[in-house]
Order: C-alpha cells, then sequence, then structure tokens
C-alpha cells in the first residue's frame, strides 16, 4: 500500500466517510472508492460490483477476478438514554465491541456521576438530543431511565428514524404502560413492535454490568443477523 | 476492537521508522473464524495487533510477512485442512481461508 493511499484512507475512516480500498492481489495494485476513485488500479469496469458491496457493508473478493473489496463503514452507534448505573458498564462494553457510544440525560449530576469513558456525552432532553444524533440505520437505541418523560420521546424519535435496535428497560408491566401511552401518542402497534422490552436476552442478569451484558448481546444479535 | 486500530498502529508504526505489514483475509470457505476483510498489523519487530484467524495462523503469516516487507512484493498465503501446511499451522475449525500479505508504506 502507498503512503499517499494509506493516509488518504486514514483521513476517510476518521471523516466516517464511507470507502473501499480494491486491491489486485495479484500485483498488489490498489484503488480507493468514494464518491470518486483514485490510485493506480483500474476499477471502471467493477463499479457497479465494488458499489454494491459498499451499500452491503460487504468485504469480498469478485468472483473470477484476482480483485479483493474491502469496504470500511463507519462503525455502528449505540445511544444510551440515561447516565444510570447499567450506562457504566454498557458504555465500555460497547466500546470494546466496537461500537461508537453516545450518552443523552439532561440531568448534569448523572452524566458527570457515570463513568462515561470516551462516550460522547449530551446533556439535552432526549426529544432535542436525539435531532443531534439522527439515529440511522447503523444506530441501536436503548432507554434506561424508566422515567416517562425521558424514555418516550427518545424512543418515539427513534421509532420515527431507521434505528436497527430500540430497546427499552422496565418490567413487564412498565413495557405495557409505556406501550400504552405510545399508542396513545398515535404509534401503530407494528411500529410499537420494533421496541424490544423487558430489554436485552434473557441471561438471567442481576447486576447492572450483567443487565448491561443481556443488552448488549441483543442489540448484536440484531445487528447480525443476517451475518449467517 | 475497532476495525481500524491496525490502520492507526501501522500509521504510528511507520512514524516511529518501522517496516510495516498488513495481513487481510480475502476469502474463506467453510467455517473460519474471522470474516473476508479481517486485518493483522505487522511491524519488522515481530509486533503485531489484530488477528486473520483465531490465532491458529498468525505465527505462519508473521513468517510471510517478514519476507515481504524485505522485498516489497506482496503475497497470497491460503491455509486449509487441504494444505500441506495444516498439520503445523492448519486451522482446527476445519475451514480454509486465504490471506493477502503487502507491505505498507
Amino acid at each position: 500500500m502507498k503512503a499517499a493511499l494509506r493516509s488518504e484512507l486514514q483521513a476517510l475512516i476518521a471523516a466516517k466517510a464511507p470507502c473501499a480500498l480494491v486491491t489486485d492481489t495479484n500485483t498488489g495494485a490498489q484503488a480507493l472508492v468514494t464518491d470518486t476513485v483514485q490510485g493506480e488500479l483500474d476499477v471502471a469496469a467493477h463499479l457497479p460490483e465494488i458499489k454494491r458491496l459498499m451499500a452491503a457493508n460487504k468485504s469480498s473478493t469478485i468472483e473470477q477476478t484476482p480483485l479483493f473489496v474491502r469496504v470500511y463503514s463507519p462503525n455502528p452507534r449505540l445511544v444510551v438514554v440515561g447516565a444510570v448505573h447499567i450506562a457504566q458498564s454498557l458504555i465500555p462494553l460497547a466500546q470494546i465491541a466496537g461500537f461508537e457510544v453516545v450518552v443523552i440525560d439532561p440531568r448534569a449530576a448523572f452524566l458527570t456521576a457515570g463513568k462515561l469513558a470516551g462516550a460522547t456525552a449530551i446533556e439535552e432532553w432526549p426529544d432535542d438530543g436525539m435531532k443531534f444524533v439522527k439515529p440511522d440505520s447503523r444506530t441501536a437505541v436503548v432507554t434506561l431511565t424508566h422515567d416517562p418523560k425521558l424514555d418516550d420521546p427518545a424512543l418515539a424519535a427513534a421509532l420515527r428514524s431507521d434505528a436497527f435496535y430500540i430497546g427499552a428497560l422496565g418490567s413487564r408491566k412498565t413495557h405495557e404502560k409505556r406501550l400504552q401511552r405510545l399508542r396513545d401518542d398515535g404509534f401503530a402497534d407494528a411500529d410499537l413492535s420494533r421496541i424490544r422490552g423487558p430489554v436485552g436476552l434473557n441471561i438471567n442478569a442481576i447486576s447492572p454490568a450483567e443487565i448491561a451484558v443481556s443488552i448488549l448481546a441483543q442489540v448484536i444479535e440484531v445487528l447480525r443477523a443476517d451475518a449467517k | 476492537m475497532s476495525e481500524t486500530e491496525s490502520l492507526n498502529q501501522i500509521a504510528a508504526w511507520r512514524a516511529a521508522g518501522h517496516k510495516t505489514a498488513l495481513a487481510t483475509v480475502v476469502q474463506t470457505w467453510g467455517s473460519s473464524p474471522r470474516p473476508a476483510g479481517s486485518h493483522m498489523a505487522m511491524n519488522d519487530k515481530g509486533q503485531f495487533v489484530g488477528s486473520v484467524s483465531g490465532g491458529c495462523i498468525e505465527g505462519a503469516v508473521m513468517d510471510a510477512a517478514r519476507e515481504v516487507m524485505a522485498t516489497g512484493t506482496p503475497k497470497t498465503l491460503e491455509f486449509g485442512v487441504t494444505n500441506e501446511m495444516a498439520w503445523e499451522v492448519g486451522l482446527a475449525c476445519g475451514g480454509r481461508v486465504r490471506v493477502f500479505v503487502e507491505a505498507v508504506e
């Protein structure tokens, strides 16, 4: 890999710009594909396949060729609403698993008390906070506050987005009441079925850290649903 | 680990004056521990980050990378149960992987 191509690739990754590095594995010649193509390798004939792989976020060899396409996509994001005790475990666990973590909580005391590690902290009410976050198809949203004033607006914003995962902490009973409030706000049952509640895989978790593991496991289960 | 850590590590090694190589899984067959695109970065001191298997073939990849760093010519390696090297460094899972190793400037 040439120095110029490497620094360009790293700049694109740092800017969270989707890109693909195409390598001729016979010669080592490479091209870097974004909206434009740069580098010594001519990939014009294969651009449609390269774009298809980029859209699918899938690195692959192109059949019948020596060309390998390495797709770089921004890391998936986890939006945590409520800097509560569970968040203190969920944030570092998710970061280790490769997620970029954003924490939304209007309560300054919670934001500072929590061990936020390298997470982006947004000290706003969730309806405003979610406008900054703009959840997309690579974003998971988990509400942890138990407080309808905080959880409900975040869930409503998540339901209006393409978030691939929406989870809400709370017992079955709490969740039923929550669904009824959201129904009253005009959400259809088909929308509401996107919310995982009670949140997390059932691993008999009790402590905040264990609950964080069960939540992250479920987020990964959904993220990788089509990997098998 | 972030999937881009290997590239960042290479930048740091280059800045420190090391030769570096990048190994990338380019194809897999059957069960294999790491998918296509997985990176392992190496330097001329034998240090590495990332992985291209569950730890089964990293040693052999490092051996190839030494040569690639010295010559600048890339290499494609194949590991699997049909490979004669399998007895030494094959994949216990029974899968097959092709790994591309290139020098990085």
